[in-house]
This record gives C-alpha cells, structure tokens and sequence, in this order.
C-alpha cells in the first residue's frame, strides 16, 4: 500500500460475496448445486441503475480490478483504467468486477468445498466455459438489481466473456468494450495452453489434481506454465528493451543456473504466481479459452451469432500483441460491419505485446476514455 | 478542417438522405457527422490517424482504423450507397486500386482532389521552376503526403479506361466558388475537383 493514495484511485476496497442458492447448469452438462462470487464495485450505482459497467477479468485475474486491498502494496490489476478521471470513470459508472466461476480468489471454485463430498472439489470442479462466466455473471446483475449494463468490458479473456454477453444478452448490455481478445483461439493458442497445462500435470505433485489431499501443489509446473505464459503477453520488442542480454552476474557461469536476467526475471515470476494462483484454476481458465468459439453453433459465421441486439462496440487491439494479434480482433469488426453494427476500432500502435491492454498508453486511454464518456452522455450516467 | 467545409456542403447535396455512407480517410469525422445530421446517412468512417480516431469517437461517428494502402477486404461487395473520399486519393499508394475498391464496395463512389492543372500551379512550376505550393497544396515536396496528384483530363481519362460512369462533376475555385472559369475551362481554371460516378 503507498503512502499516500493517488488522487485517480478507488482507494481501499472490500471486496463482497453474494451466494447463489439456485443450481446452474453448465454447458458441459454437469450442474453446480449452489455457487459463491465473490465481486467488488467502484463508484455509486444511479438511481436509474444506469450506470453499471461489468469489468471481467482474464486468465490469471480476479474480482481485485482497483483500488488497494488494506496491507497491498499494488493496485488491482486494472488501476490504469478504472478510477476517478481514468477511462472506466468511477465519477460516473459504477462498476462491478467478480471472480470467475472456476477461479481460486474467493468465488465457487476448485478450493471449494463441494456440498456432494463435503471435501474440496479439486480435480472434480466441472470444466467451466465462457458462457457458464456469462451465466453466473447474469445472475449476479439480476442479485445487484442491475438490469442493463452500460457497458461489458475486459480484455484478453475478459473480452471474450464481453463478446459472449453481447450474443447471449444483447438487450442486457447497451455497449461492449472488447479489447486485446479474438473470437477464437487458433491452433497456436491452443498449442501454447497445452503445454502450459502439461507442466502442470506432468509435475509429480500434481497427483491427478487432487494435491491437495496430499498437503502439496504443483508448484514447478504451475511456475513454468505461467513463465511459458508471461513469455507470450510480451513482445521481442518489449523483453528486448527490458532485458536485452543482461548478465544477472556481469559474466557466464557455464552452468545451468541464471545467467540473463530475462531467466531471473521469469523464474521469479513464475515463483511468485504459485503463491497466489491455484494450478487446477488455471486448467480450468485454460480450457475456457481453448473452448470459446461463439461462432461455432451458428455455423460458423460470427456474424450469424451477432445477429440480434443493438449493442455498440469498442474493439481494440495492439499492434505488437502476437498472442491475440489485431488480425484477430479484426475478424470481430468485420463481423459487425457484417451486421451494420454501431462500432468503433482502434488499433494501438505499442510495443508491450499482449500485456498492453493493461498499461495506461495515451493514444489507448484517450480513446477508452471518449468513447466510456460517451456513453454515460447516453445513458445518462 | 474549416477550409474544407464548402466541399462537404457541395457533396451532401448528392447524397440521398437516409443512405449508408463509407468515408474512407474521414478525418475528424466532420463530413459524416455533418451528413448523418443533415441527411440521415448511416455509416462509418475509415482513419489512420489516432487523434483523428479519438475526434470520431468524441464526434459518437463509428471508425474503423484502417490503413487504405493495406486494402479493404474486411467489405462485402455493395454494401454502401455511397463509398466517400474527399482530398485523399491523391495520397494514396494505389489510386487505382482503390477506385476499384470504392466500387466494388458501393453502388456509387464521390471523390474530391486538388486539380494539379490550375493555372496557379502551372505558373507556379513554369516561373519558378519548383514544385508548386498552394492553399490547396500547402505542403513541400519532401514532406507531403500527396503521393499521386493528378489533373482533372487525368482523372476523366483513368475513368474511361476503366469504365467508370462519371455523374456529376464539379470545379471550384481554392474558395470553393464555382464560377464560369471552372465551368468553361476546368482543367485550367478548376482549383479543387469534385466528381460522382458509378460503374458503367
């Protein structure tokens, strides 16, 4: 926690939990019995509740977008963007983030207890999809009394769940913010997540998920997927200026041990990621990814699952992301365009590789931020 | 922006109300707002430009960042009334290339652009013996962006070439005034070019 809190933050937030008592059937068929999310807000709902934005976060987020938790040294991992005067304006909306179904930060998860054994799910937590998030996500608004979402927003993964709310709930949502996402992932995505989760389950504490049990994680496996990962957010540009060859020791050991700092760098963030991530959450959010394809049951043709509603768009990309590069992002435009959509596409030109969509770059912030004041002109936020 | 707004009149008064309009290189998004307010026009505008993109957005106009050069395949075959692209032809790498875009996209394509033939401009290379600089053209030639600048019997010629129908053409004066020069004698006296066309 700083010292003193900037001016543009939240400031220090608790984060709330709501339980849900009425099953949910998930799309792999299995049903939850009862589930928890555990959510924060931002600024005041209206008293017309027009002025909601639901932020929904990626891979490795949670429901922490902004502000400071007591004790935390850093913000929520969308500070650049939410805050008083910053895109997603908390003067205006009021903004509510939750922690996935599926995930290790307080929501029903794989940490949970399931009511059937009375012991943590673990490996039995159901695989859940995109549209599973969009589900619970639903009857969260529906709790909060929250009808229609000024906007659904996220980027990477949570734009994926923005663009699953705009298919499935159109009326719901007047805009959708999707930024850094695609509308599926390719075979190289896949491939990426592949071995992610293979070194986790290759990691001999992994014990088919159910470590545990056994009192261990699978704490090298969880580290190299998130160190393949992190490679992955960045660009050759980025990891080039950042550490280029540096010597972690100003010489080689002719060993195995660091020698570049770029190995040091991804060691530790490896390390430090086992500490706060579970390994079977990240299966789980890795297969959401691999599975989402909206288009798929509308043979194919995004623009066919497009076909209803009069949500608007904001669709941004950046130039150096090679994981969802703009290309991909521009499959979405040009379904939109297909239906004659109201949107906006803005392709950043940044170095910083995926991971862009989390830093506060101006020509990005600047049209984040007109084209949300934009919206609470219309809807009177 | 203001210098242009005379051509943006001049145009709407050829746009159907209520038509769907693409305006490749909008700007600021001046015309489109200009059109969508006075003539119900439905559309979107293609930019480069990132504080051109953030005008848009602040203007509520619907951009799409787009580099012309790099083409338009992300645009089915006629799904405009109306493909726009005023004082940006002449900066393009693929003029022609581009005329066939304009119209395999919509039904009928308005472009505006400097006429390197007016007098001024003549006078100024004959006399001078340097690239001309004008209102028009107020940039240097190392430093424009004007990479294909044309003459009026250049443009009409291209057009017969390729077939394009031209509908309506108006010259002007730098002031946007269409006197008698212009009319009697475009290609000498026409300081900005306007035309309307379709395929044949």
């Amino acid at each position: 926690m700083p010292k003193e809190l900037p001016a543009d933050s939240v400031g220090f937030i608790t984060p709330q939990s709501l339980h849900f008592d009425e099953p949910l059937t998930l799309d792999c068929g299995r049903t939850l019995p009862n589930f928890d999310l555990t959510f924060e807000t931002y600024g005041e709902l209206n008293a017309e509740r027009s002025n909601a934005v639901l932020v929904m976060h990626a891979l490795s987020g949670n429901h922490h977008a902004a502000g400071y938790h007591d004790g935390d040294r850093k913000p929520g991992w969308w500070d650049a963007c939410i805050g008083p005067g910053k895109p997603i304006d908390t003067n205006r909306f009021h903004v509510v983030c939750c922690n996935n179904l599926g995930g290790c930060h307080g929501s029903t998860g794989p940490l949970s207890t399931n009511p059937e054994t009375g012991r943590p799910y673990g490996a039995d937590f159901p695989v859940v999809t995109v549209r599973d998030w969009v589900r619970s996500q639903a009857r969260l608004a529906d709790r909060l009394g929250i009808n229609r979402w000024a906007a659904v927003v996220g980027g990477s993964l949570g734009g994926m769940q923005a663009l699953q709310w705009s298919i499935d709930f159109p009326d719901r949502c007047h805009a959708a913010v999707i930024i850094a996402a695609a509308p599926r992932l390719s075979a190289q995505n896949i491939g990426f997540n592949e071995v992610a989760r293979q070194a986790i389950m290759s990691d001999p504490e992994f014990h088919g998920g159910r470590y545990a049990e056994y009192g261990v994680v699978p704490a090298r496996g969880l580290a190299l997927a998130r160190m393949l990962g992190h490679i992955t957010y960045l660009s050759d540009d980025a990891m080039g200026a950042k550490f280029g060859r540096s010597l972690r020791n100003g010489r080689l050991s002719f060993d195995f041990n660091v020698d570049f700092e770029v190995e040091s760098y991804l060691r530790y963030q490896g390390q430090s990621f086992v500490g706060r991530f579970d390994a079977n959450t990240y299966l789980l959010m890795t297969k959401a990814l691999d599975y989402f394809d909206p288009a798929a049951e509308h043979g194919d043709e995004l623009a066919a699952a497009l076909a209803r509603g009069r949500t608007r768009f904001l669709v941004v990309s950046f130039t150096s992301d090679w994981r969802f590069s703009p290309a991909r992002s521009r499959e979405i435009v040009r379904a939109l365009l297909d239906r004659d959509r109201e949107v906006v596409y803005s392709e950043i030109e940044a170095h910083q590789g995926h991971d862009a969509f989390l830093m506060p770059l101006p020509n990005y912030v600047n049209v984040f931020n007109a084209y949300m004041q934009g919206l609470a002109r219309e809807v009177g936020a | 922006m203001s210098f242009l707004r005379p051509e943006f009149s001049i145009i709407s008064e050829w746009i159907q109300p209520g038509s769907r309009v693409l305006d490749m290189g909008c700007g600021d998004g001046t015309l489109l707002g200009h059109l969508r307010d006075t003539r119900q026009v439905t559309g979107y505008g293609l930019e480069i430009a990132p504080d051109n993109i953030r005008r848009c957005v602040e203007a509520g106009i619907s951009v799409i960042q787009t580099d012309l050069d790099a083409g338009l395949s992300d645009f089915e075959q006629d799904s405009f009334d109306y493909v726009l692209m005023t004082q940006t032809l002449q900066a393009v790498r693929y003029p022609e290339r581009l005329l066939d875009e304009m119209l395999r996209i919509g039904r009928q394509g308005i472009v505006t652009f400097p006429n390197f033939a007016h007098w001024s401009l003549r006078l100024h290379l004959a006399l001078r013996g340097r690239m001309p600089v004008s209102k028009a053209l107020p940039d240097s030639w190392y430093n424009t962006p004007n990479i294909h600048l044309c003459t009026v019997r250049d443009f009409e010629e291209l057009c017969q070439d390729k077939g394009i129908r031209i509908l309506e053409r108006t010259l002007c004066d730098d002031r946007y005034r269409a006197g008698l020069g212009a009319r009697l004698l475009p290609n000498l006296m026409g300081a900005i070019a306007l035309y309307r066309f379709k395929r044949h």
